[in-house]
């Protein structure tokens, strides 16, 4: 079943077109890859999905129902970890609760309801031991884990996350592909960019391309013509990334 | 001059001046101690300043008609603070370029309008580093009450104002309005910084909402806990500083300050878990541990 649809979406940012006439849908228990060349739109189409910018024409619909301003759907937003205040003084713990902000509504604390979906979403993204910890004593993929389960907490039926994996080591990287399709299972979508193609191929059960507007999308079984990927990352015929594709 | 005879001095009925400083002191200390955590945090000490600097042609205003110096400094304090909020939504300039346009031009302003005042050699310097004498009862009500308004809405917006300055872009996902949640963050630090100008003075009161805030951060790693000591260290120093500069007919706004640095240099060299005295090796083998478990 559909938890996120994309309808005929055109996004103007400073009088300048940057996405055009898109269309994706993302299933239940599915984890999407979103791919592209830099200035491609990937960010543009996850900040629209979340409500952050308007939409010139289309739709984004999330359990049916059209997503018209940021904090109302049932979407958790991962944004790059770069955004964050890494040297504030909070505990993990905390920062998850911060996920439940929006929703909690101004001058209301949290209750227990709000703390169990805390205590739940530490669970999924494995973090629990080290609840109380100040973030800025974690590492890298600890971190991106912190920013996961903030969007967690409000038990979204969908997830985006914007370039999860940049700048971590590669058994990091690992471990967090994994904790990210098993994030797929059940009732949630999971839709995420990436620049890492071959962790790509391998982790998503499908991949849409994009650049401007969506070239193709499919499983990687799909996609296997290279006319689709020289077509939206703009290289030739003998660029290393295709022989990334046939190889897997 | 011994803390007793200090003592005895705040109850003499002739130094009834005394008290009152005293109070004002440490009230506006305790509130910049508060509000300063958010500034510290933000790294926004710059807009600090700059607020600091902007409530003075609303003071000078003030002076001038004998209107209410409160009144008339959060008046032009907000108005700055408004402007530099909206002008920083142009993406073209950066936002301390926009408050060093604004900063400077308001205390200009002040300048000009306070030189039309009589007496304003004596009366600018008093702006400027403050003056413990002078202060009307009715200053004191205002400050209370205006301090009791700012630490209000910390408690009552505390959560949002966390939410804004980890990351905005998931404050505006969630659906906070951040542009506004900002502007009264501004007013909050003009209200703190218009309620202590009086004593410690207009070039100085930076260090009120600065310094408290950076001490405590350097002890704790806990935001309640930094929020509780930076108003305890704020109001102790004051306390101090005014007894300090009373025993020793130091200028108050000065030794207040002085005595702040002192404890901030303390923490510094002494802190428990960041200081240069800490205990660095245990550090460094606890980062080992995290990284296994990452």
């Amino acid at each position: 079943m559909t938890a996120l649809g994309v309808e005929s979406l055109s996004v103007e940012l400073g009088g300048r077109l940057v996405l055009t006439d898109v269309d994706l849908a993302v299933d239940k228990g599915e984890l999407v890859g979103l791919v592209g060349p830099n200035g491609a739109g990937k960010t543009t189409l996850l900040r629209t999905l979340v409500g952050l910018l308007h939409p010139r024409t289309g739709r984004v619909l999330v359990a049916d129902r059209p997503v018209r301003r940021p904090g109302r759907a049932e979407i958790g937003y991962v944004p790059q970890r770069h955004e964050f205040a890494w040297d504030f003084p909070i505990s993990v713990e905390n920062v998850v609760m911060t996920g439940r902000t929006g929703r909690l509504g101004l001058l209301r604390r949290p209750g227990v309801a709000d703390w169990e979906a805390v205590a739940e979403a530490l669970e999924l993204v494995r973090m629990t031991g080290l609840r109380t910890r100040p973030v800025g004593q974690l590492s890298g993929g600890q971190r991106q884990r912190v920013l996961v389960a903030r969007a967690l907490a409000l038990r979204p039926a969908v997830l985006l996350l914007d370039e999860p994996f940049t700048g971590l080591d590669m058994p990091t990287q690992e471990l967090l592909s994994e904790l990210v399709l098993s994030l797929a299972h059940e009732a949630r979508a999971v839709l995420m960019t990436t620049h890492d193609l071959p962790a790509a191929l391998y982790t998503c059960h499908r991949l849409a391309l994009l650049n401007r507007t969506i070239v193709a999308a499919g499983t990687p079984e799909q996609l296997r013509d290279e006319r689709l990927w020289m077509d939206t990352f703009g290289v030739g015929e003998h660029n290393p990334l295709l022989k990334i594709l046939k190889a897997t | 001059m011994s803390p007793i005879e200090f003592l005895t001095d705040l109850f003499n009925p002739e130094l009834a001046f005394l008290p009152k400083a005293l109070l004002i002191a440490v009230m506006s200390s305790v509130v910049c101690g508060v509000v300063g955590c958010y500034v510290v945090l933000r790294g926004m000490a710059f807009i600090g300043d700059a607020v600091a600097h902007a409530v003075f042609p609303g003071l000078a205003v003030a002076f001038v008609v004998s209107g209410n110096l409160i009144l008339g400094g959060t008046l032009a304090g907000v108005a700055t603070a408004i402007l530099v909020a909206v002008f920083s939504q142009n993406r073209r300039l950066r936002e301390d370029s926009v408050i060093g346009v604004f900063f400077v031009a308001a205390f200009a302003l002040g300048i000009v309008i306070i030189s039309r005042a009589p007496g304003y050699a004596g009366s600018l310097q008093q702006f400027l580093f403050g003056s413990i004498t002078g202060i009307p009862d009715e200053d004191l009500y205002v400050a209370g009450g205006a301090g009791v308004l700012v630490l209000g809405v910390v408690f009552l917006l505390h959560k949002e104002f966390v939410a804004i300055t980890l990351d905005r872009e998931m404050a505006r996902a969630m659906g906070l309005r951040v542009f506004w949640l900002d502007i009264l963050l501004y007013v909050l630090v003009t209200l703190a910084v218009v309620i202590s100008v009086q004593t410690i003075g207009n070039i100085l009161v930076l260090a009120l909402l600065i310094t408290p805030a950076a001490t405590a951060r350097l002890l704790t790693d806990r935001l309640g806990v930094m929020m509780t000591l930076a108003p305890a260290i704020g109001g102790l120093s004051a306390l101090v500083g005014l007894y300090v500069s009373w025993s020793w007919d130091f200028p108050t706004g000065g030794t207040i300050v002085l005595v702040l640095t002192a404890v901030f240099l303390t923490a510094w060299l002494l802190g428990p878990k960041h200081g240069l005295l800490a205990r660095r090796p245990h550090r460094a083998a606890d980062e080992h541990v995290m990284e296994a478990a990452a």
